[in-house]
Protein backbone atom coordinates (compact mmCIF):
# COMPACT_ATOMS: atom_id res chain seq x y z
CA UNK A 1 0.00 0.00 0.00
CA UNK A 2 2.93 1.96 0.78
CA UNK A 3 3.12 3.58 -3.04
CA UNK A 4 -0.47 3.81 -3.56
CA UNK A 5 -1.06 7.27 -2.80
CA UNK A 6 1.87 8.81 -5.27
CA UNK A 7 0.58 6.89 -8.14
CA UNK A 8 -1.52 7.77 -10.87
CA UNK A 9 -4.22 5.40 -10.38
CA UNK A 10 -4.03 5.72 -6.65
CA UNK A 11 -4.56 9.58 -6.61
CA UNK A 12 -7.04 9.26 -9.30
CA UNK A 13 -9.08 6.31 -7.01
CA UNK A 14 -9.03 9.07 -4.06
CA UNK A 15 -10.26 11.87 -6.16
CA UNK A 16 -12.74 10.05 -7.39
CA UNK A 17 -14.19 8.69 -4.16
CA UNK A 18 -14.05 12.56 -2.30
CA UNK A 19 -16.19 13.32 -5.68
CA UNK A 20 -18.55 10.46 -5.21
CA UNK A 21 -18.85 11.52 -1.28
CA UNK A 22 -19.54 15.44 -2.95
CA UNK A 23 -22.13 14.24 -4.89
CA UNK A 24 -23.86 12.07 -2.16
CA UNK A 25 -23.76 15.38 -0.35
CA UNK A 26 -25.16 17.67 -3.17
CA UNK A 27 -28.29 15.35 -3.01
CA UNK A 28 -29.01 15.65 0.22
CA UNK A 29 -28.48 19.37 0.35
CA UNK A 30 -30.43 19.87 -2.57
CA UNK A 31 -33.05 17.81 -1.41
CA UNK A 32 -33.39 20.20 1.78
CA UNK A 33 -32.84 23.10 -0.40
CA UNK A 34 -36.19 23.15 -2.38
CA UNK A 35 -37.86 23.41 0.74
CA UNK A 36 -37.65 26.67 0.21
CA UNK A 37 -39.50 27.24 -2.97
CA UNK A 38 -42.48 24.61 -1.29
CA UNK A 39 -43.36 26.57 1.65
CA UNK A 40 -43.59 30.44 1.40
CA UNK A 41 -43.81 30.82 5.45
CA UNK A 42 -40.56 29.56 5.84
CA UNK A 43 -41.44 26.51 8.00
CA UNK A 44 -40.79 23.90 6.15
CA UNK A 45 -37.12 24.91 5.59
CA UNK A 46 -36.73 26.27 8.97
CA UNK A 47 -37.53 22.62 10.47
CA UNK A 48 -35.55 21.18 7.85
CA UNK A 49 -32.46 23.78 9.06
CA UNK A 50 -33.19 23.43 12.59
CA UNK A 51 -32.94 19.45 12.31
CA UNK A 52 -30.30 19.82 10.02
CA UNK A 53 -27.82 22.19 12.53
CA UNK A 54 -29.00 19.96 15.42
CA UNK A 55 -28.67 16.13 14.58
CA UNK A 56 -25.93 14.75 16.15
CA UNK A 57 -24.88 12.63 12.51
CA UNK A 58 -24.86 15.86 10.74
CA UNK A 59 -22.22 17.13 13.65
CA UNK A 60 -20.26 13.93 12.95
CA UNK A 61 -20.34 14.38 8.88
CA UNK A 62 -20.03 18.10 8.84
CA UNK A 63 -16.09 17.95 9.38
CA UNK A 64 -15.78 14.85 7.01
CA UNK A 65 -17.47 16.72 4.24
CA UNK A 66 -14.33 19.06 4.53
CA UNK A 67 -12.12 16.95 4.44
CA UNK A 68 -13.81 15.46 1.46
CA UNK A 69 -13.19 18.70 -0.18
CA UNK A 70 -10.10 19.23 0.93
CA UNK A 71 -8.85 15.94 -0.30
CA UNK A 72 -10.79 16.30 -3.51
CA UNK A 73 -8.92 19.80 -4.48
CA UNK A 74 -5.78 18.61 -3.10
CA UNK A 75 -5.49 15.85 -5.30
CA UNK A 76 -7.33 17.89 -8.24
CA UNK A 77 -4.46 20.14 -7.73
CA UNK A 78 -1.98 18.13 -7.61
CA UNK A 79 -2.86 15.86 -10.61
CA UNK A 80 -3.56 19.14 -12.91
CA UNK A 81 0.22 20.48 -11.70
CA UNK A 82 1.75 17.11 -12.82
CA UNK A 83 -0.16 16.91 -16.09
CA UNK A 84 0.75 20.49 -17.24
CA UNK A 85 4.53 19.56 -16.73
CA UNK A 86 4.18 16.46 -18.64
CA UNK A 87 4.18 18.63 -21.70
CA UNK A 88 7.05 20.56 -21.23
CA UNK A 89 6.67 21.87 -25.07
CA UNK A 90 2.81 22.32 -26.31
CA UNK A 91 1.24 22.04 -29.98
CA UNK A 92 1.62 25.17 -32.07
CA UNK A 93 -1.88 23.84 -33.65
CA UNK A 94 -4.35 21.54 -31.91
CA UNK A 95 -7.93 20.73 -32.61
CA UNK A 96 -9.34 19.24 -29.62
CA UNK A 97 -13.02 19.78 -30.19
CA UNK A 98 -13.73 16.30 -32.46
CA UNK A 99 -12.12 14.49 -29.77
CA UNK A 100 -13.57 15.03 -26.30
CA UNK A 101 -16.41 16.53 -24.75
CA UNK A 102 -15.29 20.89 -23.47
CA UNK A 103 -16.18 19.84 -19.93
CA UNK A 104 -13.37 16.83 -19.45
CA UNK A 105 -11.46 19.48 -21.30
CA UNK A 106 -11.81 22.16 -18.15
CA UNK A 107 -12.64 20.00 -15.20
CA UNK A 108 -9.96 22.06 -13.49
CA UNK A 109 -11.57 25.42 -14.50
CA UNK A 110 -15.10 24.18 -13.93
CA UNK A 111 -14.14 23.22 -10.64
CA UNK A 112 -11.99 26.44 -9.62
CA UNK A 113 -15.37 28.22 -10.57
CA UNK A 114 -17.13 26.15 -8.71
CA UNK A 115 -14.87 27.09 -5.41
CA UNK A 116 -14.81 30.78 -5.51
CA UNK A 117 -18.98 29.96 -5.69
CA UNK A 118 -18.73 27.68 -2.68
CA UNK A 119 -16.28 30.66 -1.09
CA UNK A 120 -19.19 33.33 -1.74
CA UNK A 121 -21.86 30.27 -0.53
CA UNK A 122 -20.21 29.35 3.04
CA UNK A 123 -19.56 33.50 3.97
CA UNK A 124 -23.20 34.28 3.10
CA UNK A 125 -24.62 31.71 5.12
CA UNK A 126 -22.81 29.13 6.94
CA UNK A 127 -20.85 31.56 8.35
CA UNK A 128 -23.66 33.76 9.45
CA UNK A 129 -25.23 30.47 10.84
CA UNK A 130 -22.43 29.03 12.88
CA UNK A 131 -21.13 32.55 14.10
CA UNK A 132 -24.01 34.10 14.82
CA UNK A 133 -21.79 36.68 17.09
CA UNK A 134 -19.12 38.14 14.16
CA UNK A 135 -21.89 38.22 11.28
CA UNK A 136 -25.30 39.54 11.36
CA UNK A 137 -27.32 37.78 14.17
CA UNK A 138 -29.82 35.45 13.19
CA UNK A 139 -33.72 35.91 13.61
CA UNK A 140 -35.42 33.77 15.68
CA UNK A 141 -38.77 32.17 15.08
CA UNK A 142 -40.85 29.52 16.32
CA UNK A 143 -42.37 26.37 14.41
CA UNK A 144 -45.09 24.36 16.16
CA UNK A 145 -44.00 25.63 19.67
CA UNK A 146 -40.32 25.57 19.09
CA UNK A 147 -37.76 28.32 19.27
CA UNK A 148 -35.63 28.16 16.24
CA UNK A 149 -33.01 30.29 14.27
CA UNK A 150 -34.88 31.90 11.03
CA UNK A 151 -32.53 30.18 8.74
CA UNK A 152 -35.75 31.08 5.55
CA UNK A 153 -35.48 35.16 6.26
CA UNK A 154 -31.63 34.70 5.98
CA UNK A 155 -31.66 33.03 2.51
CA UNK A 156 -34.82 34.60 0.85
CA UNK A 157 -33.64 37.93 1.85
CA UNK A 158 -30.52 37.66 0.43
CA UNK A 159 -32.18 36.86 -2.82
CA UNK A 160 -34.76 38.98 -2.79
CA UNK A 161 -32.55 42.05 -2.30
CA UNK A 162 -29.50 41.26 -4.38
CA UNK A 163 -29.96 40.30 -7.96
CA UNK A 164 -26.44 40.16 -7.98
CA UNK A 165 -25.73 37.33 -6.01
CA UNK A 166 -29.11 35.76 -7.60
CA UNK A 167 -27.13 35.64 -11.20
CA UNK A 168 -23.96 33.98 -8.77
CA UNK A 169 -26.15 31.23 -7.77
CA UNK A 170 -27.36 30.60 -10.76
CA UNK A 171 -23.78 30.42 -12.35
CA UNK A 172 -22.60 28.38 -9.70
CA UNK A 173 -25.43 25.98 -10.49
CA UNK A 174 -24.49 25.85 -14.20
CA UNK A 175 -20.86 24.97 -13.86
CA UNK A 176 -21.25 22.68 -10.88
CA UNK A 177 -23.33 20.96 -13.55
CA UNK A 178 -21.15 21.09 -16.42
CA UNK A 179 -18.50 19.74 -13.59
CA UNK A 180 -20.74 17.19 -12.92
CA UNK A 181 -21.70 16.15 -17.00
CA UNK A 182 -18.06 14.53 -16.68
CA UNK A 183 -17.16 13.88 -13.22
CA UNK A 184 -20.22 11.77 -12.79
CA UNK A 185 -19.30 8.74 -15.44
CA UNK A 186 -15.40 9.59 -15.03
CA UNK A 187 -15.16 8.51 -10.92
CA UNK A 188 -16.93 5.34 -11.89
CA UNK A 189 -14.38 4.41 -14.82
CA UNK A 190 -11.54 5.59 -12.49
CA UNK A 191 -12.40 3.06 -10.06
CA UNK A 192 -12.87 0.70 -12.67
CA UNK A 193 -16.14 0.08 -12.59
CA UNK A 194 -16.97 1.24 -16.22
CA UNK A 195 -17.30 -1.50 -19.34
CA UNK A 196 -18.86 -1.02 -23.00
CA UNK A 197 -22.42 -1.58 -21.70
CA UNK A 198 -22.30 0.66 -18.76
CA UNK A 199 -19.96 3.44 -20.40
CA UNK A 200 -23.06 4.10 -22.22
CA UNK A 201 -26.01 4.23 -19.21
CA UNK A 202 -22.93 6.06 -17.10
CA UNK A 203 -22.51 9.05 -19.57
CA UNK A 204 -26.48 8.96 -19.56
CA UNK A 205 -27.13 8.82 -16.63
CA UNK A 206 -24.42 11.55 -15.98
CA UNK A 207 -25.86 14.06 -18.20
CA UNK A 208 -29.60 13.06 -16.59
CA UNK A 209 -27.90 14.02 -12.77
CA UNK A 210 -26.05 16.85 -14.10
CA UNK A 211 -28.94 18.42 -15.63
CA UNK A 212 -31.03 17.98 -12.13
CA UNK A 213 -28.23 19.46 -9.98
CA UNK A 214 -28.39 21.99 -12.09
CA UNK A 215 -31.49 23.39 -12.64
CA UNK A 216 -32.55 22.16 -9.17
CA UNK A 217 -29.93 24.62 -7.62
CA UNK A 218 -30.69 27.28 -9.84
CA UNK A 219 -34.53 27.22 -9.48
CA UNK A 220 -34.03 28.61 -6.06
CA UNK A 221 -32.96 32.04 -6.62
CA UNK A 222 -34.94 32.25 -9.58
CA UNK A 223 -37.69 31.47 -7.97
CA UNK A 224 -36.75 34.60 -5.12
CA UNK A 225 -35.76 36.48 -7.95
CA UNK A 226 -38.93 36.55 -10.03
CA UNK A 227 -41.33 37.24 -7.07
CA UNK A 228 -43.05 34.07 -6.29
CA UNK A 229 -41.98 33.95 -2.75
CA UNK A 230 -43.27 37.10 -2.50
CA UNK A 231 -41.34 40.67 -1.68
CA UNK B 1 -11.33 7.49 -61.66
CA UNK B 2 -8.61 9.57 -62.33
CA UNK B 3 -7.07 11.47 -59.23
CA UNK B 4 -6.88 15.21 -58.95
CA UNK B 5 -3.83 17.40 -58.77
CA UNK B 6 -3.32 19.26 -55.59
CA UNK B 7 -1.95 22.46 -57.76
CA UNK B 8 -0.19 23.94 -54.31
CA UNK B 9 0.20 23.02 -50.77
CA UNK B 10 1.98 25.71 -48.16
CA UNK B 11 3.93 23.44 -45.47
CA UNK B 12 4.87 24.66 -41.90
CA UNK B 13 7.35 21.78 -40.77
CA UNK B 14 8.88 21.69 -37.53
CA UNK B 15 12.61 21.32 -38.12
CA UNK B 16 14.93 20.47 -35.18
CA UNK B 17 18.52 19.34 -35.23
CA UNK B 18 19.11 16.84 -33.14
CA UNK B 19 17.76 16.54 -29.51
CA UNK B 20 19.63 19.41 -27.93
CA UNK B 21 18.74 22.03 -30.86
CA UNK B 22 15.94 24.41 -29.87
CA UNK B 23 14.47 23.53 -33.16
CA UNK B 24 11.17 25.95 -34.94
CA UNK B 25 8.93 26.34 -38.06
CA UNK B 26 10.19 26.37 -41.38
CA UNK B 27 7.52 26.62 -44.19
CA UNK B 28 7.63 24.72 -47.19
CA UNK B 29 5.91 25.38 -50.77
CA UNK B 30 5.16 21.94 -52.82
CA UNK B 31 3.10 21.67 -55.95
CA UNK B 32 1.17 19.12 -58.40
CA UNK B 33 0.49 16.50 -55.49
CA UNK B 34 -1.93 13.73 -56.46
CA UNK B 35 -4.77 13.28 -54.14
CA UNK B 36 -4.25 9.64 -54.51
CA UNK B 37 -0.50 9.82 -52.95
CA UNK B 38 0.05 9.37 -49.07
CA UNK B 39 0.65 11.94 -46.85
CA UNK B 40 4.39 10.04 -46.62
CA UNK B 41 4.56 9.91 -50.23
CA UNK B 42 4.01 13.72 -50.14
CA UNK B 43 6.48 14.21 -48.00
CA UNK B 44 9.00 12.01 -49.87
CA UNK B 45 8.33 15.02 -52.72
CA UNK B 46 9.09 17.66 -50.74
CA UNK B 47 12.49 15.50 -49.60
CA UNK B 48 13.27 15.31 -53.19
CA UNK B 49 12.62 19.05 -53.78
CA UNK B 50 14.74 19.48 -50.86
CA UNK B 51 17.70 16.81 -51.80
CA UNK B 52 17.97 18.89 -55.40
CA UNK B 53 18.18 22.03 -53.77
CA UNK B 54 21.01 21.25 -52.01
CA UNK B 55 18.79 21.52 -48.79
CA UNK B 56 18.73 18.52 -45.75
CA UNK B 57 15.34 16.76 -46.23
CA UNK B 58 12.48 16.42 -43.18
CA UNK B 59 13.30 13.62 -41.24
CA UNK B 60 9.97 11.45 -39.98
CA UNK B 61 9.34 7.91 -39.27
CA UNK B 62 7.82 5.22 -41.53
CA UNK B 63 8.13 1.52 -41.54
CA UNK B 64 5.44 -0.45 -43.22
CA UNK B 65 3.62 1.85 -44.86
CA UNK B 66 0.36 0.03 -44.36
CA UNK B 67 -0.99 0.83 -41.27
CA UNK B 68 0.65 -2.27 -39.10
CA UNK B 69 3.62 -1.43 -37.75
CA UNK B 70 3.20 1.43 -35.58
CA UNK B 71 6.35 3.43 -36.92
CA UNK B 72 4.99 6.75 -38.57
CA UNK B 73 3.47 9.28 -36.36
CA UNK B 74 3.20 13.57 -36.96
CA UNK B 75 0.60 16.02 -35.53
CA UNK B 76 -0.76 16.94 -38.68
CA UNK B 77 -2.70 20.17 -38.23
CA UNK B 78 -3.87 19.55 -34.53
CA UNK B 79 -4.40 16.24 -34.70
CA UNK B 80 -2.59 12.55 -34.08
CA UNK B 81 -2.37 10.60 -37.46
CA UNK B 82 -3.82 13.53 -39.26
CA UNK B 83 -7.74 14.34 -40.24
CA UNK B 84 -9.03 10.90 -40.38
CA UNK B 85 -10.15 8.34 -37.70
CA UNK B 86 -8.98 5.14 -36.96
CA UNK B 87 -6.02 5.46 -39.27
CA UNK B 88 -2.19 5.98 -39.10
CA UNK B 89 -0.45 8.55 -40.73
CA UNK B 90 0.63 6.06 -43.47
CA UNK B 91 -2.75 5.44 -44.57
CA UNK B 92 -3.77 8.44 -44.63
CA UNK B 93 -4.17 10.15 -48.22
CA UNK B 94 -3.94 13.60 -50.00
CA UNK B 95 -7.68 13.17 -51.09
CA UNK B 96 -8.21 14.74 -47.09
CA UNK B 97 -6.95 18.12 -48.22
CA UNK B 98 -7.94 21.25 -50.51
CA UNK B 99 -5.99 22.94 -53.06
CA UNK B 100 -3.90 25.80 -51.37
CA UNK B 101 -4.23 24.49 -48.43
CA UNK B 102 -1.86 24.90 -45.58
CA UNK B 103 -0.83 21.86 -43.66
CA UNK B 104 0.62 21.61 -39.89
CA UNK B 105 3.07 19.38 -39.42
CA UNK B 106 4.68 18.74 -36.09
CA UNK B 107 6.20 15.55 -33.86
CA UNK B 108 4.26 13.86 -31.15
CA UNK B 109 4.63 16.65 -28.10
CA UNK B 110 4.79 14.60 -25.23
CA UNK B 111 7.61 14.64 -22.39
CA UNK B 112 8.41 11.38 -22.20
CA UNK B 113 8.57 11.50 -26.05
CA UNK B 114 12.16 13.88 -26.45
CA UNK B 115 12.22 14.80 -30.14
CA UNK B 116 15.46 13.34 -31.44
CA UNK B 117 15.70 15.11 -34.95
CA UNK B 118 12.34 17.18 -37.09
CA UNK B 119 9.60 15.04 -36.84
CA UNK B 120 11.02 11.89 -34.94
CA UNK B 121 10.66 11.35 -31.15
CA UNK B 122 11.84 8.47 -29.13
CA UNK B 123 8.96 5.82 -28.07
CA UNK B 124 11.42 3.95 -26.09
CA UNK B 125 9.24 4.80 -22.77
CA UNK B 126 6.86 2.99 -24.25
CA UNK B 127 9.41 -0.36 -24.85
CA UNK B 128 10.86 0.72 -21.16
CA UNK B 129 6.94 0.10 -19.91
CA UNK B 130 6.63 -2.87 -21.88
CA UNK B 131 9.71 -4.62 -20.27
CA UNK B 132 8.58 -3.82 -16.88
CA UNK B 133 6.31 -6.49 -17.61
CA UNK B 134 3.70 -6.65 -20.74
CA UNK B 135 5.12 -9.87 -21.28
CA UNK B 136 3.98 -13.91 -19.88
CA UNK B 137 6.88 -15.89 -18.53
CA UNK B 138 6.99 -19.09 -20.25
CA UNK B 139 9.59 -21.65 -19.30
CA UNK B 140 11.77 -23.45 -22.15
CA UNK B 141 10.61 -26.94 -23.22
CA UNK B 142 8.36 -28.51 -25.65
CA UNK B 143 5.98 -26.42 -27.22
CA UNK B 144 2.80 -26.36 -25.96
CA UNK B 145 -0.38 -27.29 -27.14
CA UNK B 146 -2.14 -24.16 -28.48
CA UNK B 147 -5.65 -25.40 -27.90
CA UNK B 148 -4.80 -27.12 -24.68
CA UNK B 149 -6.14 -24.62 -22.81
CA UNK B 150 -10.29 -23.48 -23.64
CA UNK B 151 -10.79 -19.81 -23.74
CA UNK B 152 -14.20 -18.35 -24.27
CA UNK B 153 -14.55 -16.78 -27.44
CA UNK B 154 -15.55 -13.59 -26.25
CA UNK B 155 -12.48 -13.02 -23.93
CA UNK B 156 -10.39 -13.95 -26.76
CA UNK B 157 -12.09 -11.48 -28.63
CA UNK B 158 -11.70 -8.69 -26.67
CA UNK B 159 -8.06 -9.85 -26.21
CA UNK B 160 -7.68 -9.77 -29.61
CA UNK B 161 -8.62 -6.05 -29.21
CA UNK B 162 -6.67 -5.23 -26.99
CA UNK B 163 -3.93 -6.86 -28.84
CA UNK B 164 -4.21 -4.83 -32.10
CA UNK B 165 -2.19 -1.84 -30.19
CA UNK B 166 0.81 -1.44 -32.62
CA UNK B 167 2.25 1.18 -30.04
CA UNK B 168 2.69 4.11 -31.77
CA UNK B 169 1.85 6.86 -29.16
CA UNK B 170 -0.55 8.73 -30.71
CA UNK B 171 -3.16 8.23 -27.51
CA UNK B 172 -0.29 9.90 -25.15
CA UNK B 173 0.72 12.65 -28.01
CA UNK B 174 -3.29 13.71 -28.51
CA UNK B 175 -3.89 13.25 -24.61
CA UNK B 176 -4.09 16.61 -22.46
CA UNK B 177 -2.04 15.04 -19.98
CA UNK B 178 0.25 13.65 -22.31
CA UNK B 179 -1.19 10.11 -20.30
CA UNK B 180 0.26 6.37 -21.61
CA UNK B 181 -3.28 5.16 -20.70
CA UNK B 182 -4.64 3.73 -23.30
CA UNK B 183 -1.20 2.02 -24.43
CA UNK B 184 -0.92 0.56 -20.85
CA UNK B 185 -4.72 -0.44 -20.45
CA UNK B 186 -4.33 -2.33 -23.73
CA UNK B 187 -0.96 -4.20 -23.01
CA UNK B 188 -2.64 -5.34 -19.41
CA UNK B 189 -5.80 -6.08 -21.08
CA UNK B 190 -4.36 -8.55 -23.97
CA UNK B 191 -2.81 -10.49 -21.54
CA UNK B 192 -4.94 -10.24 -18.16
CA UNK B 193 -8.09 -11.48 -19.90
CA UNK B 194 -5.86 -14.53 -21.17
CA UNK B 195 -5.84 -17.68 -18.95
CA UNK B 196 -1.82 -17.67 -19.33
CA UNK B 197 -1.79 -13.95 -18.74
CA UNK B 198 -3.85 -14.08 -15.09
CA UNK B 199 -0.78 -15.61 -13.69
CA UNK B 200 1.33 -12.35 -13.57
CA UNK B 201 -1.85 -9.68 -13.63
CA UNK B 202 -1.26 -8.34 -10.82
CA UNK B 203 2.48 -7.91 -10.82
CA UNK B 204 2.27 -6.58 -14.27
CA UNK B 205 -0.55 -4.43 -13.38
CA UNK B 206 1.25 -3.22 -10.12
CA UNK B 207 4.80 -2.78 -12.66
CA UNK B 208 3.82 -1.37 -15.60
CA UNK B 209 1.78 2.08 -14.24
CA UNK B 210 4.61 2.41 -12.07
CA UNK B 211 7.11 2.31 -15.29
CA UNK B 212 4.32 4.42 -16.90
CA UNK B 213 4.36 7.51 -13.79
CA UNK B 214 8.03 7.19 -13.53
CA UNK B 215 8.71 8.15 -16.75
CA UNK B 216 6.76 11.30 -16.79
CA UNK B 217 3.26 10.34 -18.40
CA UNK B 218 0.64 12.62 -17.09
CA UNK B 219 -2.54 11.27 -15.17
CA UNK B 220 -5.51 10.13 -16.87
CA UNK B 221 -8.81 12.15 -16.60
CA UNK B 222 -11.16 9.91 -18.80
CA UNK B 223 -11.67 12.49 -21.84
CA UNK B 224 -11.74 9.76 -24.16
CA UNK B 225 -9.20 11.94 -26.53
CA UNK B 226 -7.24 8.70 -27.03
CA UNK B 227 -9.80 6.39 -28.01
CA UNK B 228 -10.94 8.77 -30.63
CA UNK B 229 -7.25 9.30 -32.02
CA UNK B 230 -5.98 5.82 -31.89
CA UNK B 231 -5.92 4.24 -35.11
CA UNK B 232 -6.71 0.98 -33.90
CA UNK B 233 -9.86 2.05 -32.07
CA UNK B 234 -8.74 0.40 -28.45
CA UNK B 235 -11.35 1.45 -26.27
CA UNK B 236 -10.85 3.14 -23.03
CA UNK B 237 -13.09 -0.03 -21.37
CA UNK B 238 -9.73 -1.37 -21.31
CA UNK B 239 -8.38 1.80 -19.19
CA UNK B 240 -11.44 0.66 -16.50
CA UNK B 241 -10.11 -2.81 -16.83
CA UNK B 242 -6.74 -1.61 -16.09
CA UNK B 243 -7.59 0.42 -12.93
CA UNK B 244 -9.59 -3.05 -11.49
CA UNK B 245 -6.64 -4.66 -11.98
CA UNK B 246 -4.40 -2.03 -10.54
CA UNK B 247 -6.46 -1.57 -7.10
CA UNK B 248 -7.07 -5.08 -7.08
CA UNK B 249 -3.36 -5.63 -7.09
CA UNK B 250 -3.14 -3.08 -4.59
CA UNK B 251 -5.55 -3.49 -1.94
CA UNK B 252 -3.72 -7.72 -1.55
CA UNK B 253 -0.66 -6.10 -1.06
C1 LIG C 1 -19.44 20.09 -4.89
C2 LIG C 1 -18.36 20.16 -5.54
C3 LIG C 1 -17.72 19.10 -6.40
C4 LIG C 1 -18.19 17.88 -6.82
C5 LIG C 1 -19.51 17.23 -6.49
C6 LIG C 1 -17.16 17.29 -7.64
C7 LIG C 1 -17.24 16.04 -8.23
C8 LIG C 1 -16.25 15.46 -9.01
C9 LIG C 1 -16.26 14.13 -9.52
C10 LIG C 1 -17.34 13.09 -9.27
C11 LIG C 1 -15.11 13.94 -10.24
C12 LIG C 1 -14.67 12.68 -10.98
C13 LIG C 1 -13.54 12.00 -10.26
C14 LIG C 1 -12.67 11.14 -11.14
O1 LIG C 1 -12.90 10.94 -12.30
O2 LIG C 1 -11.69 10.64 -10.63
C15 LIG C 1 -14.38 15.16 -10.19
C16 LIG C 1 -13.17 15.37 -10.83
C17 LIG C 1 -12.43 16.52 -10.75
N1 LIG C 1 -12.73 17.63 -9.98
FE1 LIG C 1 -14.41 17.89 -8.87
N2 LIG C 1 -16.10 18.15 -7.73
C18 LIG C 1 -16.40 19.28 -6.98
C19 LIG C 1 -15.59 20.38 -6.78
C20 LIG C 1 -14.33 20.56 -7.35
C21 LIG C 1 -13.44 21.64 -7.08
C22 LIG C 1 -13.73 22.76 -6.08
C23 LIG C 1 -12.32 21.45 -7.88
C24 LIG C 1 -11.05 22.27 -8.05
C25 LIG C 1 -10.62 23.28 -7.48
C26 LIG C 1 -12.52 20.27 -8.64
C27 LIG C 1 -11.62 19.78 -9.58
C28 LIG C 1 -11.72 18.54 -10.18
C29 LIG C 1 -10.76 18.01 -11.14
C30 LIG C 1 -9.50 18.69 -11.67
C31 LIG C 1 -11.20 16.74 -11.48
C32 LIG C 1 -10.46 15.77 -12.38
C33 LIG C 1 -11.09 15.55 -13.68
C34 LIG C 1 -11.34 14.08 -13.94
O3 LIG C 1 -10.59 13.23 -13.48
O4 LIG C 1 -12.31 13.77 -14.60
N3 LIG C 1 -13.74 19.73 -8.29
N4 LIG C 1 -15.09 16.08 -9.43
S1 LIG D 1 -3.42 2.40 -27.84
FE1 LIG D 1 -3.79 3.11 -29.96
S2 LIG D 1 -2.91 5.18 -30.00
FE2 LIG D 1 -2.06 4.17 -28.18
S3 LIG D 1 -0.14 3.25 -28.85
FE3 LIG D 1 -1.71 1.66 -29.10
S4 LIG D 1 -2.40 1.87 -31.23
FE4 LIG D 1 -1.30 3.78 -30.76
S1 LIG E 1 4.52 3.12 -41.20
FE1 LIG E 1 3.86 1.27 -40.23
S2 LIG E 1 2.01 1.94 -39.31
FE2 LIG E 1 2.54 3.68 -40.49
Amino acid sequence: MSNFLTSSIGKKFILSLSGLFLIAFLCVHLALNLLLIFDNSGDLFNIGAHFMATNPIIKIVEPILAIGFILHIVLASILTIQNQKARPIKYARRNQGGNCEWSSRNMYILGAVVLIFLAVHLYNFWWNIKFPTLGTPLAETTVDGVAMEDTYLLVSSLFKTSVVYCLLYILGGIFLGLHLTHGFWSAFQSIGFCNQIWRKRLECLAKIFAFIIAVGFCIIPLYFMLGFAGN
Amino acid sequence: MADKILKELTLKIWRQKDAKSKGGFETYKIHNVSTGSSFLEMLDILNEQLVSENKEPVAFDHDCREGICGTCSLFIDGRAHGPDDDVTTCQLHMRRFEDGATITIEPWRCGAFPVIKDLIVDRGAYEKILQAGGYVSVNTGGVPDGNAIPIPKDKADEAMDAAACIGCGACAATCKNSSAMLFVAAKVSQLALLPQGKVEAARRAKAMVAKMDELGFGNCTNTGACESECPKSISIEHIARLNREFLKAKLKD
